[in-house]
């Protein structure tokens, strides 16, 4: 992807340019918001900053309305679907979590079966419990050192597809937190072939339309519809997303899906956020991504020489479960000086101040992005060498498995709003749970609603808490009860 | 004509200094680079608008980040220099006899450049045999040290700008880790006095006194600095700064200082009541 590709003028930012405008106009405001451009909040504005409150206004005819798009939005909409190479993009204002659901809500029906690894994001799962839709999982492989989920087996998704002729779709979790990949195009075209829509859960791939030597992009394999995360690799402001779509699906449709629970007072400081990215990505993203990416490639070799560690990387491509690797992200494998990934993310952030994306049972993910300068890297990678010499240790007693194979009882949304009751966590063993369990980041759900308990996802959960994860989902917070089917 | 040369100690306070010519100026990878010719202080090296050092009262600086440990340890034979692109340091340490290598760590090529073009009384001994410049980023370099070193120097500029890492607990570890069995490190500590400075000031501390057994810091009179006061950390694994100083030893070698007396390194370890307490609170 470069900007020679696209079709329209890149270094337009539509609704940018509309709120320059309209701040220009000094137009006096009798409508919402109550602040009245920072004047009635003189706190908020201090903490802000007068140009920040200054742009936070109502949608009005001449900065367009996100609900039904006809003016700047849409252009926006319009540039930024050029510069992803999809039929039409979406301004999602309600995170990632908004486009996955938008998405699925789109493709699924109550009682529809939908295809998809069980590693995927909570979103997804909560999309099932609002549509009704009956998940298909495709166990993911696991790398057994690694003790991470891998992606999904082109002979899995093919058997999953003859199993399973009506269902109406395949998702795919591509790239996964850990930057695995899985062989997008050889999906797509099994999907396509079954009648099935390729949905593609791109939320940590932003990057993947703008860089040379990385992974294949959703639109660029021809999946139907993707998620990107803008606020994350594509340097917009947090809970801004898009949702893009190929030529096979209805706009007006997706519209509509969207405004069944999209706010009706879209913030403009993160539609302009989006459009600002999305300039700056075609412009300047295949630069900056290499630089990244390079980034990335110097810390490994770096945490490589430290010793102990394993930053791990393109090596790990296999043809299949690991089709690519997205190069940019920096994931260390720390089991083998005796700690655990949250016990290095929570040494990190108490003793260095360093604060990295999530540290999970064997691992840690740094995340690099398009704000990051090597002196930092040269930080984490010091502080990880003291971390080594200051606590190594036997690794003896260390789990690593991540990934344990759920057995689906009921529909996500039957157990959800099922008549339940709640156990000590210690005398669920056999139960249907009814609600999400899992740790937060990466929030892949240990248990989802629907799913049996049993002892090994107990002893995991203990663990998981023991080591210091931060455990989320259930009703009771502490995790000591939880909710089972009656 | 009136030319001034100014840079804020605090948003409130500034420091002004009259000019005569702007020597040199250049934008490297890492900062801005400044020279210039001032009737009261001499050459002026100033990086990102900040002074770095004066011809006048370079020797300050430069004697006691040196001396102090010198004194003290009567084996140092290897030294790690971090940062001192303009040469102060190395100039003093190639005095004595008994050092056999320096290895000089500096990340701006441009900043030695530069200085041995305009400041040559500081660079006058960056070609002695015995030293080493690499320019790297010291985090880099240090952590593939393992015991080599007997005293490390770290001559870096304030903890807001490019020299961040060098105040961190991780720098600090891989220090210590770098230093032999009997090894000392000293850096410069900042100022005490304006609130920003310390507090910086006090987080550094902090993180040294938790890596190094002994960590005491000790003060110097610079009139170019904010507040004209300013701090270096002492902080060994071994060896005490003014239990073990061997003032007779020093004496014998003979070397002629504008700053440093054996008297002096004493009571340079004295501080000031407020300053004591500053300390104690996060010593804990």
């Amino acid at each position: 992807m470069n900007v020679n590709r696209t079709r329209l003028d890149q270094s337009r930012a539509p609704i940018y340019e509309a709120l320059e405008n309209f701040r220009r106009m000094r137009v006096v405001p009798f409508d919402v918001p109550g602040h009245k451009r920072g004047r009635g909040n003189p706190e908020l504005t201090a903490f802000l900053g007068q140009q920040c409150v200054g742009v936070d206004v109502n949608s009005m005819k001449p900065l367009d309305n996100l609900c039904h798009p006809v003016s700047v939005i849409a252009e926006a909409e319009d540039l930024a679907a050029d510069a992803f190479g999809a039929a039409h993009a979406f301004l999602m204002v309600g995170g990632t979590t908004s486009s996955v659901q938008s998405m699925v809500l789109t493709a699924c029906k109550r009682g529809q079966e939908i295809i998809l690894p069980r590693n995927v994001h909570k979103s997804v799962i909560n999309a099932l419990v609002l549509c009704g839709a009956i998940p298909v999982y495709v166990n993911p492989e696991v790398d057994q050192r690694l003790g991470i989920s891998l992606g999904m087996r082109r002979e899995q998704v093919a058997k999953a597809i003859a199993d399973h002729p009506r269902a109406v779709a395949v998702l795919v979790n591509n790239p996964t937190y850990y930057g695995i990949c899985s062989d997008l195009r050889a999906i797509v075209r099994m999907a396509h072939d079954a009648g099935m829509l390729c949905l593609v859960d791109e939320a940590h791939g932003t990057h993947f339309y703008f860089g040379g030597g990385l992974p294949v992009s959703a639109m660029a394999a021809g999946a139907d519809m993707a998620c990107v995360s803008m606020h994350k690799s594509g340097g917009s402001l947090t809970q801004s997303s898009l949702l893009l779509t190929g030529p096979k699906i209805h706009a007006g449709f997706v519209r509509q899906i969207i405004n069944l629970t999209q706010t009706t007072s879209a913030s403009y400081l993160l539609m302009s956020s989006l459009d600002i990215s999305r300039r700056n990505l075609a412009l300047r993203g295949r630069e900056v991504f290499h630089q990244v990416a390079d980034m990335a490639e110097y810390a490994r070799q770096e945490i490589n020489a430290v010793g102990g560690y394993y930053a791990f990387g393109r090596e790990l491509i296999n043809g299949d479960s690991i089709f690519d690797f997205d190069t940019t992200k920096l994931s260390v494998h720390t089991l083998e000086i005796g700690l655990a990934g949250i016990e290095v993310y929570d040494i990190l952030r108490d003793e260095y101040d360093i604060q990295i994306e999530f540290g999970d049972i064997g691992n840690i993910l740094a995340y690099l992005s398009i704000g990051d300068r090597l002196q930092e890297v040269e930080r984490l990678v010091s502080a990880l060498a003291e971390i080594r010499r200051r606590y190594q240790k036997d690794r003896a007693g260390l789990l690593s498995q991540e990934y344990i194979d759920p057995e689906v009882v009921t529909s996500p949304q039957e157990a959800f709003y099922a008549a339940k009751r709640s156990l000590p966590l210690a005398e669920s063993t056999g139960q249907v749970c009814s609600e999400f369990v899992m740790c937060y980041p990466p929030g892949i759900p240990i248990l989802a609603p629907g799913e049996r308990i049993t002892r090994e996802i107990l002893e995991h959960i203990q663990y998981a808490k023991a080591k210091g994860c931060s455990m989320t989902g259930p009703e009771d917070p502490e995790l000591k009860y939880i909710n089972v089917l009656a | 004509m009136e030319m001034w040369f100014s840079e804020f100690h605090t948003p409130d306070v500034k420091h002004s200094i009259r000019v005569d010519r702007h020597l040199y100026s250049k934008q490297s990878d890492y900062q801005r680079i400044d020279i210039f010719e001032t009737p009261e202080f001499g050459r002026v090296l100033t990086l990102d608008g900040n002074v770095m050092l004066t011809e006048r009262d370079e020797f300050i600086y430069d004697e006691m980040i040196t001396h102090v440990p010198m004194a003290v340890h009567q084996g140092i034979r290897d030294i790690l220099v971090i940062g001192a692109g303009d040469g102060g340091v190395v100039r003093e340490l190639t005095r004595y006899d008994r050092v056999e290598r320096i290895d000089l760590v500096e990340m701006d090529p441009q900043v030695v450049e530069a200085c041995r073009t305009y400041l040559p009384s500081n660079a006058c001994r960056m070609d002695d045999r015995r030293v080493h410049i690499h320019f790297l980023n010291a985090l880099k370099f240090i952590r593939r040290c393992e015991a080599s070193y007997d005293l490390i120097i770290v001559d870096s500029t304030d903890p807001f700008g490019p020299s961040e890492g060098l105040f961190t607990r991780e720098f600090y570890g891989n220090c210590y880790n770098a230093l032999r069995a009997n090894g000392i490190m000293v850096n410069q500590q900042g100022s005490p006095f304006y609130a920003e400075d310390a507090s910086a000031m006090q987080r550094s501390h902090k993180r040294i006194a938790t890596t190094f057994p002994i960590s005491r810091v000790y003060q110097a009179h610079i009139p170019t600095y904010a507040a004209g006061y300013w701090l270096f950390g002492f902080a060994s694994k071994k060896y005490h700064p003014t239990d073990d100083l061997d003032a007779e030893a020093w004496k014998k070698l003979n070397l002629h200082t504008r700053y440093y007396t054996t008297r002096l390194h004493v009571g340079a370890f004295c501080l000031p009541a407020f300053l004591e307490e500053m300390l104690m609170e996060v010593e804990d």
